[in-house]
């Protein structure tokens, strides 16, 4: 093994790269929540592979938090600020626009790393939720392990997802399933997505990261240049729909429901906020 | 092999015990999974997707809103079998 190790440490996510493959791995507790913060720890690692990558050629996504690989958007983040946007008087027009300039920021990182000149590899556990699905969904290849579950569940706040995961998962499988996870808000296991497609590994639980890792190796076992072209070819950026995408997810995300749907799973101290609500409380 | 109605009990709590490092033989069919295991929705998650493994089935999970007791999740799963 190469003595050749480049490790990046932030709060929210580090990186290492050893031999030509990089790891990334998110550790932000209690489940990988994506907020202003980790969104600036993910611009720097976009300029980092923009930059070459410090040579690698495969990119591994894992996650240290035992809830699972990432659960979205921070909400609760979300739901404060637009509180104190409130209390402080400013338009809902300025709110939007602050909406907007983050959409805008988050999708020109997972553009990136969809498009990243090098192999990707989700390594994936537990909840893979909202944003952290349309993290995983910019990965070339997921590898996840039995406890893996994926879902949509933004149709319980009152929007659609809005980082790229729907036009991104009607590129990557057939849109019965894209309807199925959308308009259900359910969470699909790991068996389930392997078997439509969208897993393309299934592993043990706790064996994601190792498969992934030997994965990678394949990977970079190939032509570089080809292995680019090849990506290139196979994948590419639904960019009009993604564009799309943040027009509705604008318009939807003042309405009423939406704030009165968050202040609900802000103050939920039940055990269920990641479940759907039931009819009685809906 | 076929699992009766009266079988899903047993394997459902031998399961949660299992899960959730707890003596099978203190749990109940009556008990509030939550509170006995001391779980949140996200390990509810991880059992159910136990459940669906070992029982061969899917729940969608907004089958699990308002279940909380280890009966009421039995019979969530005999109505998937």
């Amino acid at each position: 093994m190469s003595a050749d190790t480049h490790t990046v440490t932030g709060q929210h996510l580090s990186w290492t790269v050893a031999d030509t493959i990089v790891e990334v791995t998110l550790h932000r507790a209690p489940a990988n929540e994506i907020g202003l913060e980790t969104l600036a720890e993910l611009e720097q690692l976009v300029a980092f592979i923009n930059d070459g990558a410090g040579g690698a050629r495969a990119l591994i996504w894992t996650s240290s938090v035992k809830a699972g690989f990432c659960a979205g958007a921070d909400l609760r983040a979300l739901y404060h600020e637009w509180v104190a946007h409130e209390a402080s008087g400013r338009s809902e027009a300025e709110a939007i626009g602050r909406v907007r300039s983050f959409l805008d920021r988050i999708h020109a990182v997972m553009n990136a790393l969809d498009m990243a000149p090098l192999t990707t590899i989700a390594a994936t556990h537990g909840v893979v939720f909202g944003g952290g699905f349309e993290l995983a969904l910019t990965a070339d290849v997921i590898v996840a392990d039995k406890s893996t579950r994926f879902a949509f569940p933004e149709l319980r706040l009152g929007l659609i997802p809005g980082w790229g995961g729907i036009p991104r998962l009607s590129r990557d499988v057939g849109n019965a399933v894209v309807r199925d996870i959308l308009l259900t808000g359910r969470s699909v296991g790991a068996r389930r997505a392997h078997a439509v497609g969208l897993v393309s590994q299934l592993v043990g639980r706790g064996q994601a990261l190792d498969c992934a890792r030997q994965v990678a190796a394949q990977a970079t076992r190939f032509d570089p240049r080809t292995s680019r072209v090849a990506k290139r070819f196979t994948k590419h950026l639904p960019l009009a729909r993604l564009e799309e995408e943040k027009d509705i997810f604008c318009e939807l995300v003042a309405s009423p429901v939406v704030r009165e749907a968050l202040a609900r799973f802000v103050n939920d101290d039940g055990p269920m906020p990641y479940l759907p609500a039931a009819s009685a409380k809906a | 092999m076929a699992t009766s109605q009266s079988d899903i009990l047993p394997q459902l709590i031998t399961l949660a015990a299992k899960r959730f490092e707890h003596d099978a033989a203190a749990l109940k069919g009556g008990d509030d999974f939550f509170a006995t295991l001391g779980i949140d929705s996200l390990q509810a998650l991880d059992l159910l997707t136990d459940l669906e493994d070992h029982f061969d089935l899917e729940i969608p999970d907004w089958e699990l809103q308002g279940v909380t007791t280890f009966d009421a999740l039995a019979a969530v799963i005999g109505r998937r079998l």
